[in-house]
């Protein structure tokens, strides 16, 4: 287990090294996507339009900050991660974008397992309940698009400085600390009735 | 301030409660009717023209619809305007069990659910929903609600991903599930939103809306059409044993909910959909 | 197949057998009931190995839990309650010479085995068509379990009470094989 301090664009390199119960911080720009902002991607993917942002090299966070309006801008109060299983059907089209890491808690499934090892990704989980702690590491909101999907849903595009502790719970080799806690358990029970 | 006393919503309750599990409602009676001359399976006519003549002794003799004259329950529309002169709660269980008692309606309620489960031997305690609205009247929907229906009810905490095919492929899982148990043909309840008892509830009340009614939002009476083909391709049919009317209606009702979530509450009502309602 | 076939009880071997799943039946003679709490105190006997308070070899149990009587009947709606609950105390009883069970809906694998083993006979009857049954319902007395109320069981003497035969001494199950020929 190492600990890793890495800059946005990600380098596919950088993430393949990775391993399952790293910790990583991160530098430079992430954006948050949800439900709502996971679909919005692939409606606008699906009518031929680009996004807002260039994800290549990316990371997405799965939150929705809770932001104060400041004149033109917004000041983020605090963020936290929000369950990531909501977005597993997503998996291989945010790899195609070109993203590197995917943020979030309580793990993913098969599908983003594979889809990490076909595009050289990552799932980082975030420390849930800590919205004050991460809220600190975000220096600023860049940007932000579909206002109208409301404030939790849409795409924040956040600079952040040395953002986390993130433990890595899914690597690109196809590891995942879920998928093992699930197996240990299911022995354990077979074991206790 | 409109007074009102107890004694009219005891009256009232226990007229309520012996209609309900008299009378068949007509829709649902319409609904059986309409089936009976669309049933391919033999077996299934004849369970389906079994109900109708059942339903037919039971209004004429006045005599329960089915034994299982279920758990009280009560939605009441309380006007602000009303003073109630006496105990609310009081009157509404005596209503219930002089229903119960007189009418020779089954007492099925049992008290401490796991160990002593004895029965009440009043129907009681009743489950009361009050809605505090504006204005003078109450208005009381009652339904005497059967476990065999009951207990093939469920609930999903599903995500927003899943989508509307996600929940009607829901519906016609537990639909599938439930096969004979809840005495097909059945009343579908459902309600996508809210919180886990805000949708339970919301299924509950989803179960007595006019059969032969859509939700009035198409995208979800499409979901309610859907649901309704395909749970009638499932074969399960009458009393289970096979035909293609396994449910009669599918009723979708939504709620707000919260942006991480997709709650959505299957409540299933057998084919003696029995509900009475009026106002004091 | 007979297009409704008469039998009474109690059920000898030789009838048994012979009825086939999709038998329309029309049952005459005494028949037992009994639901959940009868059964649990029934089986709870059997453990302590006392006498049962009803003979059972040759019986047919009802899955019934009546409503009361009302003037002029001599017993209430009486549909049949969801036979799965009754599922883990069946063995024992069939074990015991118990030959027919009316109810409805499905029944667990273990209760279809033991039905095999033992040849008996499990028969549908549909559910709220209470009032209807109630006038095939002769006579009906309390045998034992009082107290339970609703619950108790009943020796009723029935006329004629319609049911089909869901699932047969060989273990052929109309709940298996009826739904997948309308299915599309």
């Amino acid at each position: 287990m190492k600990e890793v301090k890495l800059n946005t664009p990600l380098k596919e390199k950088d993430i393949r090294d990775l391993k399952i119960g790293d910790v990583v911080y991160i530098s430079g720009y992430i954006c948050t996507s949800r439900d709502m902002g996971h679909l919005k991607m692939k409606e606008v993917i699906a009518e031929g339009e680009k996004l807002p942002v260039d994800l290549t090299g990316g990371v997405i966070f799965h939150a929705g900050p809770v932001v104060k309006k400041k004149d033109s801008t917004y000041e983020l109060r605090v963020i936290g991660p929000t369950t990531s299983i909501r977005m597993e059907p997503h998996s291989d089209f945010i790899g195609n974008l070109g993203v590197k890491m995917i943020i979030g808690k309580g793990g993913m499934d098969e599908g983003t397992s594979n889809a990490l090892q076909k595009y050289g990704m990552a799932y980082l989980q975030a420390p849930p309940g800590c919205a004050v702690v991460l809220g600190e590491k975000v220096e600023k909101v860049e940007n932000v698009y579909w206002m109208e999907l409301g404030v939790p849903e849409a795409l924040w595009v956040l600079k952040v400085n040395e953002f986390g502790p993130l433990v890595v719970g899914m690597d690109s080799t196809g590891d995942s600390i879920y998928r093992d806690i699930k197996v240990n358990g299911k022995k354990l029970i077979e074991k206790m009735f | 301030m409109r007074e009102v006393n107890a004694k009219q919503i005891k009256e009232k309750v226990k007229e309520l409660f012996l209609k309900a599990n008299y009378c068949i409602g007509e829709d649902v009676l319409n609904s059986i009717k309409e089936a009976s001359l669309k049933e391919t399976s033999e077996t299934g006519k004849n369970v389906l023209s079994m109900i109708l003549q059942n339903y037919k002794v039971a209004a004429e003799e006045k005599i329960a619809i089915c034994q299982d004259t279920g758990l009280a329950i009560l939605f009441i529309k309380l006007g602000q305007e009303v003073h109630v002169n006496g105990n609310w709660e009081e009157a509404i269980n005596k209503g219930v069990e002089e229903a119960y008692v007189e009418g020779y309606l089954r007492k099925s309620s049992v008290t401490d659910p796991v160990f002593d489960r004895k029965n009440t031997k009043t129907n009681c305690p009743a489950i009361i929903y009050t809605d505090i609205v504006p204005g003078d009247k109450i208005e009381i929907l009652v339904t005497p609600k059967g476990f065999g229906s009951e207990n093939m009810s469920r609930l999903a905490m599903m995500k927003p991903a899943d989508g509307p095919e996600g929940i009607v492929d829901f519906i016609v899982e537990t639909v599938k599930i439930a096969g004979p148990n809840p005495c097909p043909p059945t009343i579908v309840g459902v309600c996508v939103g809210g919180t886990t008892d805000s949708a339970a509830l919301t299924a509950k009340k989803a179960t007595l809306r006019q059969v032969g009614e859509y939700n009035p939002d198409p995208r979800y009476a499409d979901m309610e059409r859907k649901a309704l083909e395909k749970i009638n391709n499932l074969g399960v049919g009458p009393a289970g044993l096979g035909g293609n009317t396994t449910s009669l209606w599918v009723n979708i009702d939504y709620k707000p909910t919260h942006i991480a979530g997709m709650p959505v509450a299957i409540n299933i009502c057998c084919h003696a959909a029995r509900h009475a309602s009026g106002i004091i | 197949m007979e297009k409704i076939k008469k039998i009474s009880t109690p059920l000898t071997d030789k009838v048994v057998q012979d009825l086939k799943a999709g038998q329309n039946v029309s049952i005459s003679g005494y028949i037992y009931t009994g639901r959940d709490a009868a059964h649990k105190r029934l089986i709870d006997l059997l453990k302590e190995g006392k006498k049962l308070p009803i003979e059972i070899d040759g019986q047919v149990i009802y899955y019934v839990g009546p409503a009361p009587t009302p003037p002029g009947y001599k017993c209430g709606s009486a549909g049949p309650t969801t036979s799965y609950r009754m599922d883990p105390y069946t063995p024992a009883l069939l074990d015991l010479g118990l030959k027919g069970m009316i109810g409805k809906g499905l029944r667990s694998k273990e209760v279809v085995e033991s039905m095999k083993k033992n040849g008996a006979v499990y028969f549908a009857a549909i559910g709220g068509v209470a009032a209807m049954i109630a006038k095939g319902i002769k006579s009906s007395e309390v045998v034992a379990y009082e107290d339970l109320g609703p619950e108790a069981i009943h020796k009723y003497y029935v006329e004629d009470f319609p049911a089909i035969v869901c699932i047969d001494a060989k273990g052929n199950n109309l709940y298996e094989t009826e739904p997948p020929k309308y299915a599309k």
